[in-house]
């Protein structure tokens, strides 16, 4: 009965239905006043007083038709269509107006929106294991790892002697496998793990199934468990991949299953073969060998506090039992996402206060815009409050019309923020995205759609608001009379002066940081390496574990590739190293000086073992001594090369040349110094530079090695022919990581970081630098209009251009001034914040704050000057006469 | 007319729909002059306050309407009672009477008051 009378009503809104409507009620209440009248007239009533009567008791014919409209109609709904009608005529009528709006909201929106994506995806979609939050990451700490590796005797202690967790499962640093296939070796990505891991992760194979418990033990067959993209891929995506064997590492492996198409695991992204921990292996075997990282299941109850206090008592005991190798090794855990999102938490965080910052200077610049067309539109508003319009109706109108802006305005900045998105995910290169496995998350989901319509409401709350506090009602009345001159605009001055006053102040603060973050990616690209990255390309070669295991091999091996390589066209110089500069921070070693008391203490240092063209294909600087000699090899006494932080850092005052050092692992023989370097980047990019022993390669020939060339011509074209030439020499050896030294420095890690917050910052600085300088310029510009009386008054008394000139140019200094001050002192603000995101550059950086100073002073100069010399050029006569 | 009572709210219903019952079709002037009639012209009725009822009756279902030709031979709008109408117009008097009896047994003092 209800549901059928509301449908109705809501029918009866339909302009056809109200025509009908209408005509249809005329004509009974027509039809019903004639009976009435037929009637009184048969008492003997006059006409005219039949017809009086009756329309009394009708209760008059308009209420009557007022009443029976509201009663056939929704009064509510149609209301709002009528305000929505009447926004929409609004607006169309100033389409300037109206696309300046719409934009400018957009642009704020869409960065909130897209920015807020990443942090979506990143921090808020839950990963895709089981309970995830109750997953932790532990790892060891020492004295200068925070996040150090542990050895699986350690792991396996830890297993037994903690309280605090359900589970815990490792999985070692791997460089992945060896992959035989028909075409010869492949290197393929993934890695070994504990048998309990996916069950700890809560993750259950799509086809076949787990490792059983006790399957990563030495008796247990091998077994491998591969990614779904690595089944689709190798394995044509068949159901018949169950049992099917594949030699990885030279062994091989029975697939037992396949993980699910969602799974990721950060640290290894693009894994796509999974097989077991052996206790066996030989650096397993060895509790100085570190090689795992772990992750666990709280138990019930346990918070990530108390399962850290848990844990340090068992790196305790672990102390006491081995001083040896565990000496200040204490535990570290912290949440799964931690590790999987990674470096990007901080950098997110500041990029979505900063687009918040954007969003806000777009909704003030707004608010200058409807200030100043709520002030043009006082008289309006006036006269149709004095026809009756309630003020709850005029407010009715106000807010629809904002809502209206900022609904357009959300939704335009969806397409925005999706374009956004992608460009943000472009500058991402294809094989980093591995790493970054939570961008798979990334798109419009309904998360972002209401954070989206959130914002929408909340700008259209402050457009609907502000407006209408101006013109309430006491002054509806002043609106009619002061109409197109007097005081409005002097209130609408001081009022938008303020908030231009606020944009500058936000737009410096983005554009301190922005320069902040810019100078910190440019000197990060052009950061010292201490070698010389153009021309230079490299690519690492791995064998089976079973190849090349004796000392003579590997040598023999490396000559002929070093030889080999320098025949090739456009080669001018070859090395080998045991990986890559500007790499990972692995690859360390423990050492003591011979001759030292401090015997028992280990210094860790990174180590390399190069072929003597190594600093010469690098272009390293050499400081003191000599370089290795071709002949040194293992029939020669032992060398080594240090860099120059090594040797200020150990031998401080002395002569390193001639000083001997052994490394931590036994055979423990004494190596003589020969020669210090400057530091070359051996480590990560931004990270400080450590110290670095260098040995030759033929004295300690390493179980894996790096191909270093430096070319003539354009490297890329280089590497296929190395990749070639070593697979002409062993067709079981595999090739990877084949990369330019530029290509490297550019998509390190760090740079990527520092790339995309600079251009982001950068970005969201421009755009709050455009909106500060168009609202100056309209607040100067609408001043101006406003004042072109009392100008007039004034040229006319006498006044010189000039000193109109310095009218209303005092007043826009004031308000930059003002802005510039309070800006500058929210960006020294800004940049401790962000000073974690700096790299070599301080967060009170004198050149950048004078620069955005002097850039924001001279826009502003421009956007002052041309209203100012439209005053100057006020022709009195005109502009008396005007009003 | 100042003694007149008010209609009360929602009882107007009530009296359209049996006043339709009675006299079957009849349209919107008929019906007023009906009611006043019938309460012994001891309600004061703005005739206009009865589209909007009559209105919403239709809209519920209740009744339905049809141009016709008045006794006088005007043309009219006749309303007519549907069979949903019926039910409400059963269900509302039953509600009625029960309340007016018990509302009666209040106000008049009988013998079995306590």
């Amino acid at each position: 009965m209800k549901l059928r009378a509301w449908l109705s009503r809501l029918a009866g809104m339909l302009p056809g239905a109200r025509r009908e409507r209408e005509r249809e009620l005329a004509a009974e209440i027509d039809s019903h006043l004639q009976m009435h009248i037929d009637d009184n007239l048969r008492c003997g009533m006059t006409p005219e007083q039949a017809r009086r009567e009756a329309i009394l008791q009708l209760g008059g014919v308009e209420a009557t038709k007022e009443a029976y409209r509201d009663r056939s109609t929704i009064p509510f709904l149609e209301h709002l269509v009528q305000d929505f009608r009447f926004a929409i005529r609004q607006l169309r009528k100033s389409p300037g107006f109206t696309c300046t709006a719409v934009l400018v909201l957009a642009l704020g929106m869409s960065a909130s929106v897209a920015i807020f994506a990443f942090v979506d995806a990143a921090l808020i979609q839950p990963l895709p294991y089981r309970d995830q939050s109750r997953l932790v990451a532990v790892s060891e700490t020492a004295p200068d790892y925070p996040r150090a590796l542990l050895s699986y005797a350690d792991f396996a202690d830890w297993k037994r002697l903690n309280h605090v967790f359900k589970s815990i499962d490792a999985y070692a640093l791997n460089g992945g496998f060896t992959l035989s296939t028909r075409s010869g070796a492949e290197q393929a990505a993934g890695t070994r793990v504990s048998a309990g891991f996916f069950r700890t992760l809560g993750v259950s194979p799509l086809l076949g199934r787990d490792f059983y418990p006790g399957e990563d033990s030495p008796a247990a067959p091998q077994t491998v468990l591969i990614s779904y993209a690595a089944w689709q891929r190798r394995f044509g995506g068949t159901d018949d991949v169950l049992g099917k064997t594949v030699t990885l590492n030279g062994s091989p492996h029975v697939i037992i299953g396949v993980l699910p198409r969602d799974f990721h695991f950060a640290p290894y992204g693009g894994a796509e073969f999974w097989s077991t921990l052996r206790s066996s292996d030989s650096c397993e075997q060895s509790r100085g060998c570190r090689n795992v990282f772990t992750v666990a299941r709280l138990s019930d109850g346990i918070s990530i506090q108390a399962a850290s206090a848990g844990m340090q008592v068992a790196a305790r005991q672990l102390q006491r039992e081995y001083p040896e190798s565990n000496r200040d090794l204490a535990a570290n855990v912290e949440s799964l996402r931690d590790i999987v999102v990674g470096d990007v938490r901080p950098i997110l965080l500041v990029m979505l206060s900063s687009a918040c910052l954007l969003l806000l200077i777009a909704c003030v610049n707004l608010t200058t815009l409807l200030l100043a067309r709520s002030d043009s539109r006082r008289r309006e508003i006036a006269l149709r409050g004095a026809l009756g319009a309630s003020s709850s109706r005029l407010f009715h109108q106000f807010a629809t019309e904002g809502l209206v802006l900022a609904v357009a305005a959300g939704s335009l900045s969806l397409v925005f923020a999706e374009w956004g998105m992608r460009l943000l995910v472009s500058i991402v290169p294809e094989d980093k995205l591995e790493s970054m496995p939570w961008l798979r998350g990334l798109g419009l989901d309904y998360r972002l759609v209401a954070f989206a319509c959130g914002i929408s409401l909340v700008a259209g709350a402050i457009f609907a608001v502000i407006p209408f506090l101006r013109v309430s009602a006491p002054d509806l009345a002043d609106g009619l009379r002061a109409g197109t001159r007097g005081s409005s605009g002097t209130m609408w001055q001081r009022v938008g002066a303020k908030l231009v006053v606020v944009q500058v102040a936000l737009a410096m603060v983005l554009m301190v940081s922005s320069g902040l973050l810019g100078r910190s990616l440019y000197l990060l690209l052009h950061v010292d390496t201490g070698m010389q990255p153009d021309h230079l390309a490299s690519a690492q070669v791995d064998w089976l574990p079973d190849r090349y295991s004796t000392d003579e091999q590997r040598v023999r091996l490396e000559r002929r590739t070093l030889k080999e390589i320098a025949a090739l066209p456009g080669v001018r110089s070859v090395a080998v190293s045991l990986t890559h500069p500007v790499g990972s921070d692995w690859g360390t070693t423990g050492f003591h000086i011979v001759g030292r008391t401090d015997q028992g203490e280990q210094h860790e240092v990174i180590s390399r073992q190069v072929s003597p063209a190594y600093f010469k294909t690098l272009e390293a600087r050499l400081i003191r001594g000599r370089y290795f000699r071709e002949s040194e090899d293992a029939s020669k006494p032992p060398v080594i090369i240090v860099n120059r932080t090594l040797a200020s850092r150990y031998f401080a005052g002395e002569d390193p040349i001639g000083k001997q050092i052994c490394y931590a692992w036994s055979p423990r023989i004494p190596r003589q110094i020969v020669g210090v370097v400057e530091d070359i980047k051996e480590g990560s990019l931004e990270n400080a530079n450590w110290p670095a022993v260098y040995a030759p390669f033929d004295q300690n020939p390493a179980g894996m090695l790096t191909v270093l060339v430096r070319t003539s011509m354009a490297e890329e074209a280089v590497l296929p022919q190395v990749a070639a030439t070593i697979h002409h020499i062993d067709r079981d050896l595999s090739v990877h990581d084949e990369s330019t030294m530029t290509d490297r420095i550019n998509g390190a890690p760090a740079t990527l970081l520092h790339r995309s917050s600079a251009w982001v910052m950068g970005t969201f600085a421009g755009i709050a630098f455009v909106l500060g300088i168009v609202g100056l310029y309209g607040v100067v510009a609408y001043s101006v209009s406003q004042r072109t009386r009392e100008i007039g008054v004034r040229i006319a008394l006498g006044a010189e251009p000039r000193s109109v000139y310095r009218l209303i140019l005092t007043e826009a200094a004031r308000v930059v001034g003002v802005g510039t001050v309070l800006g500058a002192a929210g960006a020294l603000g800004a940049a401790r914040l962000i000073r974690g995101l700096l790299f070599g550059v301080s967060p009170w950086d004198g050149p950048t704050l004078a620069m955005a100073i002097t850039v924001l002073g001279l826009a502003a100069g421009v956007a002052s000057f041309i209203p100012a010399r439209r005053a100057a050029s006020i022709d009195p006569v005109e502009a008396l006469r005007a009003e | 007319m100042d003694d007149k009572a008010d209609v009360w709210q929602g009882t107007l219903a009530l009296m359209v729909l049996k006043t339709l019952e009675t006299l079957g079709p009849l349209h919107g002037y008929g019906i007023a002059r009906r009611i006043e009639q019938t309460s012994g012209n001891l309600l004061s009725l703005n005739y206009g306050t009865l589209y909007p009822a009559l209105l919403k009756l239709e809209q519920e279902g209740a009744i339905a309407s049809a141009w016709g030709v008045s006794e006088n031979n005007r043309k009219a709008k006749f309303y007519r009672l549907t069979r949903a109408g019926r039910k409400q117009l059963d269900r509302a008097a039953s509600d009625w009477q029960q309340t007016t009896a018990i509302l009666a047994r209040f106000l008049s003092p009988s013998e079995d008051a306590v």
